[in-house]
């Protein structure tokens, strides 16, 4: 007998395997981005330090949201097509529905990110992380993709056709830009900074970059780790609640 | 069982006896007053059902009548306001993981991973089948080879027509070997050809003891498959009893003669007393068997009286009529 969960991970990965463009989304498009910005722009951007170091850990985050837009997608025609009541009458939990979609989204978004550190070391990414820190990053990383993946999944259960749930995910994909991701907060216009350096994404990427330097800053380990959490149970309560209502 | 048609307001819920033991044993399914609404709308009002195991119950009626949400009172898939329902002897309120255990479900619109090909849509089945795993790949070939669906096994199902997406529907649901299978109008929308596939693989589980409750809108398709069948409108029962007993209580075949002026009506109505009019149509309907002997003699009483009927049709009871003799309006008033 195998676990539910499992039986439904294996269905939204050939899923994700049969389906292309989210493939493209949710590796390559991050991977392209990356070149325009290191190669393209890159020179033009004066952040003190080599632009490829500076962009990889805000260049990780938006890898794990580009993942993320087909994933309300999915979740969304999950429920308005027949198949979940299929699952209900054969008493297949929700909880086996949407650990499928999260760990699926998270095991994309975990390969995104490899991807793109792997390019970055092409383009002469020269980290001073420790075993430590690298440890660090991924448990960082892991945990940003399930917080992300949980509100995601709400917000796919909340929308009411596939279309509006992709929609739902666009504000996720645009919010790495106002953040400290490609260049300093300190650097933006008034308003806009205020906005970059409190939105939770920005501690995030800082948190990644002090470990990626060997250097973590505690304060904003503590305020990335409480972001995460805070979205992550968020999610996940909202999305059990719909769920039920809406299965 | 007499043909019992329920009148209005003599549901009164709670105080309902229980039916008898000896009835429930043999009970795949019992219904009783069950009430559904949906803020002030009510969509089914006191219905009462009693299917027999291993036997086929159709519920006949028009669309938005209430078929899909006694479907899905009955599958757990939604909660009743009021009632009791028992489905394989269990209560679908208090019970419903036993009752899911029992049954299978295939729904109005195909329910199958259309991303996943024919033969990943059934493995999945097997996977999520508690009961179903050990001999899975067997079960799977199966039922490929049953339903005829080998050749596209491994193709994914957007590419299958409606015929082969229902096949493969109803062949999922059959994984786990259910003994009670509701089919929420298997055969809408499909051609001719498939309807009757559909049709045998249907007689075919019955043949193997299962209980089948099925929707239509279609007459004749509970006319070929059901034991009983009940007739549902804007969420009442209207009627219920077999096939025959139901057809009884029908208006009969009947001539249709449309006339051009009132007073050849007029004068065809009294030639023919127990005819019914239809003054906006001009028309008359005169009771007949349809056979040739009684259209001629039809036919001759006209001409004797020198009486020119316009238009000449020939109607056999459907739908439409039940409709009309049981709740005074036709299926497409209803659907509106």
């Amino acid at each position: 007998m195998k676990s539910h969960s499992i039986v439904m991970l294996r269905r939204n990965f050939k899923h994700i395997a049969r389906n292309p463009i989210t493939v493209f989304n949710a590796v390559l498009m991050p991977v392209v981005v990356m070149l325009m910005f290191v190669y393209m722009l890159g020179d033009a951007f004066n952040v003190g330090v080599d632009y490829v170091d500076y962009a990889t850990p805000g260049l990780m985050l938006l890898a794990v949201c580009y993942g993320l837009g087909s994933v309300a997608t999915t979740v969304n025609s999950d429920m308005t097509k027949g198949i979940i009541n299929r699952f209900k009458v054969m008493d297949v939990s929700r909880s086996a529905v949407l650990n499928g979609h999260v760990i699926a989204s998270l095991l994309t978004n975990l390969i995104a990110i490899a991807a793109i550190i792997g390019v970055a070391f092409l383009l002469g990414f020269s980290p001073s992380a420790s075993f430590l820190d690298w440890l660090g990053v991924v448990g960082l990383v892991v945990l940003l993709g399930l917080a992300a993946g949980w509100l995601t999944i709400a917000l796919g259960l909340a929308a009411k056709s596939p279309e509006s749930a992709g929609m739902a995910s666009v504000p996720l994909v645009m919010l790495p830009f106002f953040s400290s991701a490609i260049v300093p907060a300190e650097k933006m216009g008034p308003g806009l900074r205020q906005f970059a350096e409190y939105q939770p994404f920005t501690p995030i990427i800082e948190t990644l970059r002090g470990l990626l330097n060997g250097a973590p800053d505690t304060s904003d380990l503590i305020t990335a780790l409480a972001w995460c959490v805070g979205i992550a149970l968020v999610g996940y309560l909202w999305a059990s609640s719909t769920f039920k209502k809406r299965a | 069982m007499a043909v019992s048609v329920v009148v209005s307001g003599a549901c009164q819920v709670g105080d309902r006896p229980a039916d008898d033991s000896g009835r429930m044993t043999s009970s795949a399914i019992a219904v009783s007053g069950l009430r559904k609404a949906y803020k002030d709308k009510i969509v089914l009002d006191c219905i009462d059902l009693d299917v027999r195991a291993g036997t086929v119950f159709s519920l006949l009626g028009p669309n938005g009548a209430g078929k899909t949400t006694t479907v899905n009172v009955l599958t757990t898939l939604l909660k009743a306001d009021g009632g009791t329902v028992r489905v394989a002897g269990h209560d679908v309120a208090t019970e419903a993981k036993a009752v899911r255990a029992a049954i299978g479900v295939t729904g109005q619109f195909a329910a199958v991973d259309e991303l996943l090909t024919g033969q990943e849509n059934l493995q999945l089945m097997v996977d999520l089948n508690r009961g179903a795993s050990n001999n899975g790949r067997r079960i799977v070939t199966d039922l490929l080879e049953r339903f005829d669906l080998v050749e596209s096994a491994r193709k994914s199902a957007s590419t299958y027509s409606g015929g082969m997406r229902r096949k493969l529907d109803l062949a999922m649901t059959l994984v786990g070997n259910p003994r009670i299978i509701f089919l929420d109008e298997p055969t809408t929308g499909l051609d001719p050809r498939s309807r009757r596939t559909m049709w045998s693989i249907i007689r075919d589980l019955v043949a193997d003891g299962v209980t089948i409750f099925l929707t239509t809108q279609y007459l004749d398709e509970a006319d070929q498959l059901a034991d009983q069948l009940a007739v549902l409108d804007q969420g009442r029962l209207v009627a219920q009893g077999t096939p025959d007993e139901l057809k009884r209580q029908m208006p009969g075949t009947h001539v249709r003669l449309r006339f051009t002026t009132v007073a050849e009506l007029d004068a065809a109505a009294r030639i023919f007393p127990d005819s019914t009019r239809d003054d906006e149509a001009l028309a008359l309907r005169v009771p007949s068997d349809g056979g040739t002997k009684s259209l001629r003699a039809l036919l001759d009483r006209l001409d004797e009286y020198s009486l020119h009927a316009e238009g000449f049709t020939v109607h056999t009871p459907d739908l439409d009529d039940v409709f009309l003799a049981l709740t005074g309006h036709t299926t497409e008033v209803v659907a509106k």
